[in-house]
Formats: structure tokens, sequence, C-alpha cells
């Protein structure tokens, strides 16, 4: 039980990464790296302003907007001076390494009895519930981790909301369309460099959101936090489009947050049974890199289906 | 309307593939003028609406449009003034998002885009009414991807994405090449439609001396970079496809004898 809720809580917060990969890989086909760096920026901003007293939500917003700082970085670099996309993310990506060590000031930023997200839901759950252990379906659950669990619920779903309102708006239809047919949308008058460095900004908002949620709930910041972050959140991406097979903008999201908690519970059993922590990564990779080949290779096997005409 | 002055545009200048696209091409269009724009493969037609939609900058001369010299304007900027329908179906819509968005974003051409909702009730009514105009029967489907459609379907659907704010210029660009020829008759006739009803300024490319015979009140044949010939008035209507295929013989032979008339020359001195 202990183990579901705790992957539940991280896939939940993890899923924020997800949508936010979704935007860079999907919707621009943008490879953003910057992710694996703008993670850890939002966990290393939130830690310190957490440290300094400041109120968890606004620590956590702090978080978005440095992220967002950073995805328009790449985004500039790419759209004004013409550098490679996959070159753009890895410059943001390397020069945050050394950002996120100045704004901590060290490799590692615990955060013991600081007010943060969680220790609020924590009090509120008390508060609630009045009694730190409950009993759900006959094991004992410790209050806190409940809470943290439903103020993921929450916060999940009220950004997937706002993703899927922002994309049906004047501003959100546009960007998706410079991703999807960039001569189209110039034709009618929208500016897509723009729209790609909005759109990066975004995304890498969301990922720092993502890496100080992350923080709070497992209480503290470190500056490794971020590798092979954008991996993970392709392969929940995946996942996700695999399990609610449409390509709608509702579903896509909803199969992001799908994805993530799922791959994360995948992990955590797989940890259980005795995979070594140290080869996590490495079967990430090799679980993304089936993921892309084997649809092709299936495809390649079936007969080749005659192709209906046009017109 | 529309000033070209003396523009020019080279290609790749100053290496082995240097191509002198447009050489001093001008031309002047009045409002309400629909000029039909013929020429030879690589005679520089597609470059010559490329860079009044400013899809690159001119390298010397001036554009103006509807009183703007619009000659340093970027290619986002000039939609304000500019509708366009490209030669392949697949540039002039997103195929991944639906019918109705496509349209929803062509109704706000060249103005700001903001958190307002994009398919409000009135928007959609009124997509739903132009679309039903199309006898094609895609109002009921105006939730499916563009990308599902035909060809004429969706050229269809770009021309009266390209005309939902009437354009200073429309750009239309053998618009009807890819199709096959009962669509192409369809877009051609709703064009004409378009351009009458909205009394529109408009510049087509086409490689079909029907179409160029047939349509617009005014003719332009370009070759190698520069406007060649230019009909208008009684002189354009008078004009068959007959006279123009003749035109386009010689072109052909001026051609045969400058080549011709080089290796003479180079035989006699080099
Ligand atoms: N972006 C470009 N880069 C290099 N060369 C180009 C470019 N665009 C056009 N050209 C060259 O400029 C010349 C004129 O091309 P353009 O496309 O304007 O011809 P066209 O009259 O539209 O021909 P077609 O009837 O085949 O469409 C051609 O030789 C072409 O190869
Ligand atoms: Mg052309």
């Amino acid at each position: 039980m202990l183990l579901l809720i705790g992957a539940m809580t991280i896939g939940l917060i993890l899923s924020l990464l997800a949508m936010g990969v979704f935007i860079s890989f999907r919707i621009f086909e943008f490879p953003d790296i910057t992710a694996d760096g703008s993670i850890t920026l939002g966990g290393a901003v939130a830690a310190v302003l957490l440290v300094a007293h400041v109120n968890p939500v606004l620590a956590t917003l702090a978080a978005f907007a440095a992220g967002a700082v950073a995805g328009s970085i790449t985004g500039f670099i790419n759209t004004r001076f013409g550098i490679n996309r996959l070159l753009s993310g890895i410059l943001v990506m390397t020069a945050l390494y050394s950002v996120n060590l100045h704004v901590m000031g060290k490799s590692n930023v615990p955060l013991l009895s600081e007010r943060t997200m969680a220790s609020v839901a924590d009090t509120w759950g008390q508060a609630v519930l009045g009694a730190s252990t409950v009993n759900l379906a006959g094991w004992a659950v410790n209050v806190r981790d409940l809470s943290v669990l439903v103020c993921c619920v929450a916060i999940v779903a009220v950004v997937g909301a706002l993703l899927y309102v922002f994309f049906r708006t004047n501003l959100g239809t546009a960007m998706q369309a410079a991703g999807d047919n960039a001569q189209m949308i110039r034709a009618l008058g929208v500016n897509v460099d723009n729209m790609v460095v909005l759109g990066l900004a975004l995304s890498n908002g969301l990922v720092a959101v993502s890496g100080a949620l992350l923080t709070q709930y497992q209480g503290f910041a470190d500056v490794q936090m971020g590798i092979g972050m954008v991996v993970w959140g392709l392969a929940s991406i995946i996942i996700g489009e695999a399990l609610v097979g449409v390509r709608q903008l509702g579903f896509i999201i909803v199969g992001a947050v799908m994805g993530s908690v799922l791959f994360r519970l995948l992990v955590a059993i797989a940890l259980r049974g005795g995979l070594n922590p140290n080869d996590l990564k490495l079967m990430t990779a090799v679980f993304v890199f089936c993921a892309l080949v084997l649809p092709g290779l299936v495809r390649r096997m079936k007969r080749p289906r005659p192709v209906a005409a046009t017109n | 309307m529309l000033d070209i002055h003396h523009i020019h545009k080279t290609f790749n200048a100053g290496t082995p593939n240097e191509v002198r696209a447009l050489q001093d091409v001008s031309l002047t269009i009045d409002e309400g003028s629909f000029v039909v724009v013929i020429g030879t493969n690589g005679s520089g037609k597609s470059t010559l609406l490329n860079a009044v939609a400013g899809s690159f900058i001119v390298d010397t001369g001036a554009i103006r449009l509807d009183g703007s010299d619009i000659t340093a304007w970027s290619e986002h900027r000039r939609a304000t003034k500019v509708g366009r329908v490209f030669q392949n179906p697949f540039s002039g819509t997103a195929p991944n998002m639906s019918i109705a968005e496509n349209l929803a974003l062509a109704a706000r051409r060249g103005m700001k885009r903001g958190l307002g909702w994009a398919l409000t009730r009135s928007v959609r009514d009124e997509l739903r009414d132009r679309v039903r105009r199309l006898n094609m029967g895609l109002e009921d489907r105006l939730e499916n991807p563009i990308g599902t459609l035909s060809g004429g379907q969706r050229q269809a659907l770009t021309l009266v994405m390209a005309s939902w704010i009437k354009p200073k210029l429309l750009l239309l660009d053998e618009h009807t090449a890819a199709l096959d020829p009962k669509s192409a008759d369809q877009v051609v006739q709703l064009s004409q439609d378009v351009i009458a009803r909205d009394k529109l300024t408009a510049l087509m490319v086409t490689h079909s001396m029907h179409q160029a015979a047939l349509l617009g009140d005014r003719l332009v044949m370009m070759h190698r970079g520069a406007v060649i010939h230019d009909f208008s008035g009684s002189e354009k209507s008078r004009l068959r496809a007959s006279d123009l295929l003749a035109r386009f013989e010689d072109v052909r032979r001026a051609d045969r004898l400058d080549e011709s008339a080089a290796e003479m020359l180079r035989r006699t001195y080099v």
C-alpha cells in the first residue's frame, strides 16, 4: 500500500514533466533537452525559497517562472541565432548545471522542518481526519502520505485542465498550428518564432513545477535530480498514447498523467522485484527505444495494405 | 493597390548554383483586378508571388501594397493584408487540427491572438454557414482532423480561409495543379466566385492555358525572371488558349535561336 501511494504520488508529480515534454516533443517536434536542467532548476529555486520561509505556493510559482525563463532562452537561441534545436537545448541544459549550483550554493539542499506543500497538506489532512494514521482497506496509512497524494491529484487536475483550456484559446490554437504547419500559420499572420519561444517557456515552466513539487515531496533538492528526466517524460507520453489511443488533446493530457503514474508503478514494482537502481536509467532508455522502434517493425512485418486513393 | 517596382532576386548568389529568379520585374495592379500569371517552368512565377508574400526579402527594388511600403516586412506581418493558397494542398492547413479549428485560426488572420476562446458560438455558427456554402458536405465533419480530407476539399477550405477576412491581395499559386480534373474545376469555380463576390484583387499562377484564357481581366506572361507579355482589357478578353500556346512556341523558338547563336559564337571565337 505504501509502495502504491508513493509511486502514484511521484507519478502524478512527474506527469507535469510529461505535460511539458508533450508540448516540446509532440506539439513542436522540438527535442528539447533543456527539461533535464529546468526540472532541477525548479527544485533548486523552490528549495532555496522554502529555506528562506517563503510561502510554498509562491515558491512553486517562482519555480515555474524560472523554468519558463530557461525554456525561452532555448527557444530564443534556436529561433534568433539559428542554432540547431537539439544543440540549443544542450547548451542551456549545460549552463543550467552551473546556474543550479549557484542557486543552491551547494549540491544538495535538504528541507528539514521547512513549511512545504507536503507539510501543509499533512496539516490539513490531520485537521480533517483528526488522526495521523487512517485505515484504508485494512491497511494503516500515514495521513501525511494520503494528504500529499490528494494534494497532487488536485494540482495535476487543475494544471491539466488549465492546459486543456489554454490550447482551445486563440493563442493556444495558434501555438498548436505553429507546430503542426508553420507555413500555414505564418500565412495567417502568426510569428512562428515567438510561438516556439512561448511554447518552450510553457513547457519548461511545467517541468520546473514538477521539480519543485518533487523537491517538496522528497524533502531535498539535488543538483543531479534532472539527469535523464526528458527520457522519463517521453516514456510516460508513449505509454499514455498507447493507453488512450486517441490523438485528441484532452485524451492526450489524461493519457500523459496515466502513463506517468503507470510507468512509476512499473518502476516501483521492478525495484521491489530486485532491479538494481543503478540500472534504472538504462532500462528507461531501452524502454523508450523499444517503444519508438517496435511499432515500425510490426508494421513492416505485416503485409503492406493497399493505400486508398485520395480525392 | 499593388506596386512592384524593379525587383530583383538571385538565389545562391556567387555560387555555381546561382539562379537569377527575378530580373527587374515591375508590375502595377489596380484594385479589384484579377491578374493571371503564366510562364515556362522556372520562369519565376512562384518566386514573384513569394516575393510579394514575404517568403524572402527581395535583393533590390520595392513593393508597395495598399499604401504601405512592405518591402522589408516579415511574412507574418504581410499576412495582415495578403491571403494565400499554395500549390500543395498540404501547405495551407494544419493537418492534425480540426476543420473548425483551422477555420477559426483563419478568422483571426493578422489579428492579435490572446486568451479568448477560439471556437466561440458565433465563430462556430459562421464557419458552419461558410462551409455549407461549399456544398461538399463538410459541415457535418467540422470536428474531424483536416488531414483526413481530400486535396480538393483542403484547397477549397484553404480558399475559404484565405478570404475569410477580405484580403487586400489574394495570391493563388497553381492552387489546382495537384488536383484531379474534377476537383480542379470545382476549386477554380470557387475561386472565381469568391473573387467576384468580394471584389478581390488577385494574382493567380496557372499552367492551364484554358484557365488562363478564361479567367481574370489581365494576363502576364513571364520568361527567365522577367515579364515578357502583359495583356489587359479587350486584348485579354479576345485571347484564346491557342493564342497563348503560340506565344509559348515563340518563346521556345527564341530560346533555341539563342542557344544556336551562342553555339555558333563559341565555335567561331573559342
Ligand atoms: N528557394 C530557392 N532556392 C534556390 N533556387 C530557387 C528557390 N526558389 C526558386 N528557385 C529557382 O528560381 C527559379 C524560378 O523558380 P520558380 O519556382 O519561381 O519558377 P516557376 O515559374 O514557379 O516554375 P514552375 O512553373 O515550375 O512552378 C528556378 O530556377 C528555381 O530553381
Ligand atoms: Mg511555381
